[in-house]
C-alpha cells in the first residue's frame, strides 16, 4: 500500500468510528464495542480488496460481502457511506428513528447491503452458496464473510465450515473478529474458543493469523486470501474491543452500552486524539 | 399417465425443467434417495448440491445462491427442513427474500411408524407464521406438477409440503384447474362446507359423497395454498353452507383450521371445526390407520360433519 493511501485510511479509520459513535449517540442503541473492533478490516476490505461500488450494485460479478456479526451495523453504515452507498448524515440523523430505514441490523434495503442478517451463525453457510454460484457460473468474483468470535459457538457455522472447503471454495474468505469478548464477559470464560486456527485448518482451510488492527497486515491478507487456490481462507484478526477509545478497550460491558452525554464527549476526544496522531505522524 | 407420489413429481418437473434452466439448482441433506432426485443428481450434476446432514447449511446455502441469480430449490423430510432450519428459512428465505423454493419431503405422519422425530405435524404453522413465506400442500400429482412448474416461474421463497406415497388423484390429466393462490371449490352444497389441504382433500371428497347419499349438501374445498390463504374462497365456502369443518395433517393449532376459524369469525361467524391431527404425540400407525384414529380418514370426516350439522 503507497504511504498516501495508508495515511487516508489512517485518518479515515478515526473518522468512521466517530459516525459510528454518532449513529449509536443519537439513536440510543447500538454496538460499538463490537463496531470498533472490526471496523479496521471492513475499512481495509472496501477500500482496497472489494469490487464493489454503488454503479456495480446490480453486477453479476460483483464482490460480496457479508456482515455476519450483524449488531456491528454502524460500522457498517459508516463504511458503506465513506463508499459512497448511502449518505452517512442521514444515516446519523434517523438510525434507529421511528420509521427509519436505517434499523439496528443489516437489511437488504439499504443499498449494498445484499443479506439481511443479525442472527448469529447464518453468515457463512450463505456465503458459501454465494461463493458456490460464482463457481457454477464461472464469474470471478469473491465472497467475504465477518463473524464474531462469540458467533463461533453457531453450530451452524461449522456446517459452513465444512460446506467451504468441501465444494473447494477458495474465492471465498471469513474472517473472524477475534476481540475475546462476548455479552458474557471472556471467551475463555464462556466456551472456550482459543486454538482457532488449528480448527479450521482441521476443516480443511487456509488460514491466516494477524493484528487486526494492522492496516497493511490486513491488507496482505487478504491479498494472501486471493492468491490461495484450493481451499476457503480464514483471516483471524486479533482485535481488541472498542478499539480506539481507552473508556471502551476491552471491556464487555460496551458490547451495547449507549455513552451518556459526558462519556460521548470523552470517546469524542479519545478518536480526535488518534486522528491527531496521525497527521502528525 | 403413470401414477406417481407427489414428491417423484416434484423430481419429474426439476428433471423436465434443468434441461432447459442452467439457473435450477437442487440442494439435498443426505436426503436424495427419498426425494426420488438420484436421476437428476446423475444427469445434472453441474446443478446438484449435496450438504451432508447439515438443514442449517441446506438453506443457508441454498439463500446464497438465489440471492446469486439461481432458483435455488432444497429438498430434505419435512420435519427437519420446517424445523431444524426454521431459522434459516425464517431470515435467509423469507426476511432476506430471496427465491429458495423448501420442498419438505415424507411429510405429515407419512412416517407414522417413527414417531414424533420424524413427522412434521408443526411444519404449516411454523412456516405459515412467516411474512413473505408461502405455504403450499398439493392434493395430487396433477397439482403438484402445476405448482412446482409455477414456483419455478416466480422469484419469490415457498415451502412445499408433500407425503412420501402415491396419493390417489383428485384431478385428472386434462382437467386440473390451476391458478396460483386460488383454491378449487371441488363441489359446491348448502350445509356443510369442508375445507381441507394436502392429502386430505381426496378424503373430504370421498366423505362428501357419504354425506350426499344422506341428504347433505356438501361443498369442498381444495385449500393447497394454506399461506397466503384464499381468503375469498374460504368465505364464499362459509356463506353458502351452515357449518365449516376444515381438514389437515397437521397439529391442530396454528394450521389451516385456525386460520380459517379466524376468518370465518371475524367475518361471517359460522360454527367451525377443525379436523387434524392431536395435540400430542402421534400414536403409532400407518398414516391411514393414524387418519382412521384421529377421525381424519373419509367415515370420520362424514361423522364429525354430520354432528356438526346436528348441533346447528
Ligand atoms: C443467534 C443469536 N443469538 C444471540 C444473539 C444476541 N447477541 C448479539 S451480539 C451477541 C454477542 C456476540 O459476540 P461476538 O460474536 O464475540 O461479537 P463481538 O464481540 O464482536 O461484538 C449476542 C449474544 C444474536 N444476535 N443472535
Amino acid at each position: 500500500m503507497e504511504r498516501k493511501e495508508l495515511t487516508e485510511l489512517e485518518d479515515l479509520r478515526w473518522k468512521l468510528r466517530g459516525d459510528a459513535l454518532d449513529m449509536v449517540f443519537n439513536g440510543k442503541t447500538g454496538h460499538l464495542g463490537g463496531d470498533f473492533s472490526v471496523l479496521d478490516a471492513m475499512l481495509v476490505l472496501y477500500f482496497r480488496h472489494l469490487n464493489m461500488s454503488p454503479e456495480q450494485r446490480d453486477d453479476k460479478n460483483r464482490d460480496r460481502f457479508l456482515l455476519s456479526k450483524g449488531h456491528a451495523v454502524e460500522a457498517f453504515y459508516a463504511v458503506l457511506a465513506a463508499a459512497g452507498f448511502i449518505d452517512v448524515k442521514e444515516v446519523i440523523g434517523t438510525y434507529a428513528k421511528n420509521g427509519s430505514p436505517y434499523i439496528g441490523h443489516p437489511n437488504r434495503g439499504i443499498p449494498g447491503i445484499e443479506m439481511n442478517t443479525g442472527s448469529l451463525g447464518h453468515g457463512l453457510p450463505i456465503a458459501c452458496g454465494m461463493a458456490l454460484a460464482a463457481k457454477m457460473d464461472g464469474l470471478s468474483y469473491r465472497t467475504y464473510c465477518f463473524m464474531g468470535d462469540g458467533e463461533l459457538a453457531e453450530g451452524s457455522v461449522w456446517e459452513g465450515a465444512m460446506s467451504g472447503s468441501n465444494f473447494e471454495l477458495d474465492n471465498l474468505c471469513g474472517l473472524i473478529d477475534r476481540n475475546r469478548l462476548q455479552i458474557s464477559g471472556d471467551t475463555e470464560a464462556v466456551m472456550k474458543l482459543d486454538s482457532q486456527a488449528e480448527r479450521w485448518k482441521a476443516f480443511g482451510w487456509h488460514v491466516i493469523e494477524v493484528d487486526g488492527h494492522d492496516l497493511e497486515a490486513l491488507d496482505d491478507a487478504f491479498s494472501e486470501a486471493e492468491a490461495t487456490k484450493g481451499a476457503p481462507t480464514m483471516i483471524i484478526a486479533n482485535t481488541v474491543k472498542g478499539y480506539g477509545s481507552p473508556l471502551m478497550e476491552n471491556k464487555a460491558g460496551w458490547h451495547h452500552q449507549v455513552p451518556n452525554a459526558e462519556q460521548y464527549e470523552q470517546i469524542k476526544a479519545e478518536l480526535k486524539a488518534r486522528a491527531e496522531e496521525v497527521r502528525h505522524g | 399417465m403413470a401414477n406417481l407420489a407427489n414428491r417423484a413429481v416434484i423430481a419429474d418437473v426439476l428433471m423436465k425443467r434443468a434441461a432447459s434452466d442452467r439457473d435450477i439448482v437442487v440442494l439435498c441433506s443426505d436426503s436424495r434417495g427419498s426425494a426420488a432426485l438420484d436421476p437428476f443428481y446423475e444427469t445434472y450434476p453441474e446443478q446438484a448440491v449435496e450438504v451432508g446432514i447439515a438443514e442449517q447449511d441446506l438453506v443457508g446455502m441454498a439463500a446464497g445462491l438465489a440471492r446469486c441469480g439461481k432458483k435455488a430449490v432444497a429438498v430434505s423430510p419435512a420435519s427437519f427442513l420446517a424445523t431444524r432450519s426454521f431459522e434459516q428459512a425464517r431470515v435467509d428465505c423469507a426476511y432476506s427474500d430471496t427465491n429458495v423454493t423448501l420442498v419438505g419431503i415424507s411429510g405429515g405422519v407419512s412416517y407414522g411408524e417413527l414417531g414424533m422425530t420424524h413427522q412434521s405435524a408443526q411444519d404449516i404453522a411454523a412456516l405459515a407464521a412467516v411474512p413473505n413465506m408461502r405455504v403450499y400442500l398439493p392434493s395430487d400429482q396433477h397439482q403438484t406438477r402445476k405448482l412446482m412448474n409455477a414456483l419455478l416461474d416466480d422469484e419469490k421463497c415457498a415451502y412445499v409440503r408433500v407425503g412420501r406415497s402415491v396419493v390417489p388423484d383428485v384431478y385428472a390429466d386434462d382437467d386440473c384447474p390451476f391458478e396460483l393462490d386460488h383454491a378449487n371449490v371441488l363441489r359446491e352444497g348448502s350445509d356443510v362446507a369442508l375445507i381441507a389441504t394436502g392429502e386430505l382433500v381426496h378424503a373430504c371428497l370421498e366423505a362428501a359423497k357419504a354425506l350426499e347419499a344422506e341428504g347433505v349438501s356438501t361443498t369442498v374445498v381444495d385449500m393447497y395454498c394454506v399461506k397466503p390463504l384464499d381468503v375469498e374462497a374460504v368465505l364464499r365456502a362459509a356463506r353458502g353452507a351452515k357449518v365449516v369443518l376444515t381438514a389437515e395433517e397437521a397439529a391442530p393449532f396454528g394450521g389451516l383450521g385456525s386460520m380459517v376459524a379466524q376468518v370465518v369469525g371475524e367475518t361471517c361467524p359460522r360454527p367451525v371445526k377443525t379436523l387434524a391431527l392431536p395435540d400430542a404425540p402421534v400414536k403409532t400407525g400407518t398414516k391411514a390407520q393414524i387418519f382412521e384414529r384421529y377421525g381424519l380418514d373419509a367415515a370420520g370426516i362424514a361423522k364429525s360433519a354430520g354432528e356438526l350439522l346436528a348441533k346447528a
